[in-house]
């Protein structure tokens, strides 16, 4: 084919309205790498361990067991909220501190960032569509968990009404949705330290010292979050309100905790993304 | 500034500095529209640098540029227009050739999502890479990895091209189809800076050139212009070289010296006609004459020195 046959297909144009392929690009880039689909099989696992173990132990967890945990036997939806208590310190933050970490770093570390630059991406639409894919991986990842635990928690120990917390009982269907709605929530913190991590993406060419430095982040606010000393700094770490997903497990939902979670998230992400923009912006790329 | 219908790049007192170090120091580059130009100049001497200003991968301390008319500014105007091959092929080791061109296709807000399958495999079968397409990049020898560096530069026409060093890695058959898709490029009107270490290859594709050396252009303009300021050199043959010296020498000639039965000196502004003329009146045997045409590759060294180290 000669460039003039080139040159009839194609006109250089007005750029195109559509947005999302650049971002559907992003997202197969994310799922379909190996490493990420690896991470995800591994969040699935917890929820598995969790179900099969309570019930093939002979005494049923008592009273004494942590939250959602004895209620497994009665309803199989707790298996989610058991998960994602288990995982919410470590696995999901992990998952969600490599694929942030290597959202710009690992393109400036393979050299591929200067050819997305040149094509052109603009800096700004590359930050937005960076962080979408990470924001959408980290609901991905809490939903695994719930999801899993949802299912075999109800093919073990069968779905049917549930207690809350608060000792009322709801329909199976709106047990449902609560825990999706705990998924969605325990996502959106998930996504706000994605945002951390995309932040310290922009700093380095190095994927894993950006993906580290994000978990050492989370957990160093985790730390701190425990020091009854540093009360006063506890309303604006991150962590802080994570575990407030299980007051959607009451009647009435208990809606402070999570609004806070949600407002402190909000935050984190407006104050990290401007914050990378102001680094990437004028970042020399000579990688 | 220079005019933008003219010059395709034109930048004026460009300079980049990385904290003491100056890479690019107040270079004014000028390629013509429609120009072959090669970029040269040993290892470090900035050209690197200055077309990752030219792209807007690096912000210039000082000095300004317009590409395609546009300001840096207003670059990403003009990018859709451009295609590069900057320092090498980059793309994700673990797509295939095919994805990873479906990728920075996608990423072209100006790029039709309709013609996409089209375009990348016509694309392909230019570099002569469409066998390999759904391998992975990983798989990829340096060669293929180069030719797909060059068909993502590729998937949309262009007006200027630019290209680093991009016969690196190639066999002789390879660097031969570069040139030649070069060549046929420029035949459609694309303007092409392309920076090579290979002189003899860049004698042979380009119309102009331009040297750097230590982060300074040290000379730019057509080859002729580039290689006129080298003096071309006469080679007499004569049994008697010794009595041939004053004779070279009282018509002009310089760095005249001999080397075995030749005598060889700098032509100069003499015309070679009268160098026999002269030696025959002086009663010498001439058993032959030749006057060597500076190559470009004299030239680049009697510009940037005969050393082999990189410029600090």
């Amino acid at each position: 084919m000669s460039a003039a046959e080139l040159t009839q297909i194609t006109s250089v144009a007005a750029p195109r309205r559509i947005r999302s392929r650049f971002l559907r690009s992003e997202l197969r880039l994310i799922f379909g790498r190996r490493r990420n689909q690896l991470a995800l099989t591994v969040l699935g696992l917890p929820p598995l361990a969790i179900a099969i173990a309570v019930r093939t132990s002979l005494s049923q967890p008592g009273s004494e067991a942590p939250t959602f945990f004895s209620s497994i036997a009665g309803n199989g939806l707790f298996v989610a909220l058991a998960a994602l208590t288990v995982e919410m310190a470590m696995l999901l933050p992990l998952a969600t501190s490599i694929v942030s970490g290597d959202s710009v770093a690992g393109e400036a570390n393979s050299g591929t960032l200067r050819y997305l630059l040149t094509v052109p991406v603009g800096r700004l639409r590359l930050l937005f569509v960076k962080y979408a894919g990470i924001a959408v991986f980290a609901l991905a990842a809490t939903l695994v968990v719930a999801l899993t635990g949802v299912l075999i928690g109800v093919i073990l120990f069968g779905g049917g009404s549930m207690t809350l917390l608060s000792g009322n009982q709801i329909g199976s269907a709106s047990g449902l949705v609560r825990v999706i709605g705990a998924a969605l929530y325990l996502g959106a913190g998930m996504a706000a330290l994605g945002a951390v991590g995309l932040f310290l993406s922009t700093l380095t060419e190095q994927p894993i010292a950006a993906a580290l430095v994000t978990m050492v982040f989370s957990a160093g606010s985790l730390i701190m979050d425990q020091i009854p000393q540093l009360g006063a700094l506890h309303p604006y770490l991150l962590v802080d309100h994570w575990s407030s997903f299980s007051d959607l497990f009451r009647y009435p939902i208990l809606w402070t905790g999570v609004l806070h979670g949600l407002y402190v998230d909000l935050a984190y992400v407006v104050i990290a993304f401007l914050a990378a923009w102001a680094r990437f912006s004028v970042k020399d790329i000579t990688s | 500034m220079t005019d933008d219908a003219v010059h395709a790049i034109a930048t004026s007192g460009l300079t980049k500095r990385f904290g003491s170090q100056v890479a690019v120091d107040a270079i004014d580059l000028a390629v013509p529209t429609g120009a072959v130009y090669g970029f040269l100049g040993p290892n470090g001497s900035g050209k690197t640098t200055t077309i990752r200003m030219l792209l807007g991968l690096v912000m210039p301390t000082a000095g300004s540029f317009r590409v395609l008319g546009e300001e840096q500014a207003t670059l990403t105007a003009a990018l859709p227009r451009v295609g590069a091959l900057v320092e090498g092929p980059a793309f994700h080791l673990y797509l295939s050739g095919r994805a990873n061109l479906r990728r920075l296709d996608a990423a072209d807000r100006y790029a039709d999502p309709a013609t996409a399958r089209r375009r990348i495999d016509a694309a392909l079968d230019r570099v002569g890479l469409l066998a390999a397409a759904d391998k992975r990049f990983r798989a990829y020898s340096l060669g293929m990895r180069q030719r797909l560096a060059i068909a993502a530069a590729l998937l949309t026409p262009k007006d200027l091209l630019v290209l680093d060093e991009p016969t690196n890695g190639l066999d002789p058959q390879g660097t031969r189809e570069v040139r030649h898709l070069v060549s046929s490029l420029a035949d459609d009107g694309t303007t092409v800076l392309v920076s090579s270490h290979l002189l003899s290859e860049i004698e042979q594709m380009c119309s102009h050139v331009g040297v750097m050396h230590v982060g300074r252009m040290l000379k730019q303009g057509t080859v002729a212009e580039v290689t006129r300021g080298v003096h071309p050199l006469a080679r007499l043959e004569t049994p008697d070289p010794a009595a041939a010296v004053p004779v070279l020498q009282g018509l002009g000639l310089t760095e005249v010296r001999i080397e075995g039965h030749v005598v060889v000196g700098e032509l100069g502004a003499v015309p070679p006609e009268k160098v026999v003329a002269a030696c025959v009146h002086a009663g010498l045997d001439v058993t032959g004459f030749a006057v060597a045409a500076p190559s470009l590759e004299d030239t680049f060294v009697a510009l940037t020195g005969e050393g082999f180290d990189v410029s600090g």
